[in-house]
């Protein structure tokens, strides 16, 4: 066959064809995987709530509820109970202080304000360095793990900003953002104002404003 | 060229990151890993291969002035219906290879190989030059991705070789791309041209 003209009707039939194939193509492999996509991450949610609350017999997405930080937004919160009485919440919290986009943690903790244990959602961090933290937070070396630290007296803070949290090693920022987001969780939960949220995160930040 | 010439040609004699030195974004931003590297590398060879025989098939019906938004849309098409299988059937590659699959979509040597090779020739050999481009270009990220690892944190597809404290931290960084790449690229000549 020979090769099509560059004439304006030409032009206009063959881009015209190729977006409609092209259009319908996506529509249908849309189709197909809506549903999986879906699937998979209810899936992930529901695996990340179990992991990081106490055994529950109800189902915590069916009766979740909004939280607001001291911050002034809100955090999705997922209430874990065992014959009908509250044995700990899965907060699923978020910050966009990382070291790259967002960093999205499911934080669980018991009525008392106690860290269960975390999930990491996701997140952007640089490969090998702030990525770690996954591992590093619940690893019992020194000061690293978060686990079993009550955060319904003060909030989680790494060394350097005066906590007594090890940051990893390299990923400072990363640190204070996953400390940001467990901060954030425990704040939604309790939904008092008055209670200390400031990470180093934020006191870093302000302290920038102030230079400038 | 013989088939088989078609499909070697892109894998050791244009090597695109080798010897071409196209796509470079995402070769410096996925290889911290060997498992990323491979994983990226299989994932471009997919829209390599479909895209090249595509072009190759409506290649007539493109008109010259308009070929490159055609290409572009082909491209972006594959591209995308790629990304939505993987968050759907293999999650797990989704979320660590996830931000850069949209790069794929402007990654030169795709469209490179669409206008050098696909507009000129028939689908089969179109085909066979995508898989060998495609695998070349794996192969290159693998390699690229186990120097950084290895070097790097001590591990090779996460299983130890050496402790992570002898590790130097500067592999898995930018700057530790940039080295590993020169090195490599300097001893693929050395053994190219012996």
């Amino acid at each position: 066959m020979k090769k099509l003209k560059s004439t304006l009707p030409n032009m206009l039939l063959s881009l015209t064809g190729i977006c409609l194939v092209a259009g319908a193509a996506l529509a249908g492999v849309n189709e197909i995987t809506t549903a999986p996509i879906a699937k998979s991450k209810a899936a992930t949610l529901q695996a990340a709530i179990k992991m990081v609350t106490p055994a529950f017999d109800n189902n915590p997405t069916t009766d979740r509820y909004k939280g607001v930080t001291s911050e002034g937004d809100s955090l999705v919160i997922y209430p874990a109970m065992k014959d009908g009485k509250l044995v700990g919440v899965a907060v699923e919290s978020n910050t966009k202080k990382g070291f790259s986009g967002e960093i999205q943690v499911m934080v669980g903790l018991d009525t008392e304000g106690t860290l269960i244990n975390y999930s990491v959602l996701k997140h952007s961090e640089t490969p090998g360095l702030g990525s770690k933290m996954e591992e590093w937070f619940h690893q019992d070396k020194n000061k690293q793990s978060v686990l079993g630290r009550s955060l319904s007296t003060s909030a989680l803070q790494v060394g350097k900003d005066g906590g007594d949290v090890d940051a990893i090693t390299a990923a400072t920022i990363s640190s204070r953002a996953f400390l940001d987001a467990i901060n954030r969780a425990y704040s939604a939960y309790s939904g008092s104002k008055d209670w200390d949220g400031t990470t180093g995160a934020t006191a870093q930040e302000t302290k920038k404003g102030d230079k400038q | 060229m013989s088939n088989t010439k078609i499909l070697l040609n892109g894998i050791i004699k244009e090597n695109p990151i080798f010897v071409l030195l196209l796509g470079m974004c995402p070769t410096l931003g996925t290889t911290s890993s060997a498992i990323n590297g491979l994983g990226m590398g299989l994932a471009t060879t997919f829209v390599l291969l479909c895209s090249n025989m595509a072009i190759s098939s409506v290649k007539n019906l493109i008109p010259d002035q308009v070929r490159i938004p055609g290409y572009v849309v082909i491209i972006a098409s594959f591209v995308t219906i790629l990304q939505m299988c993987m968050e759907a059937f293999v999650p797990a590659l989704y979320a660590s290879l996830g931000l850069f699959i949209p790069l794929i979509v402007v990654n030169c040597i795709v469209l490179g190989r669409a206008e050098a090779f696909a507009a000129k020739n028939g689908i089969f050999s179109s085909g066979l030059d995508g898989l060998g481009m495609g695998l070349g270009f794996t192969f290159a990220l693998t390699l690229l991705g186990a120097v950084r690892e290895l070097l790097g944190t001590g591990k090779l597809f996460g299983l130890e070789i050496f402790p992570e404290s002898f590790g130097a931290l500067i592999f898995v960084l930018a700057p530790g791309a940039f080295i590993a790449l020169g090195y490599l690229i300097a001893l693929v000549n050395k053994l190219r041209k012996a």
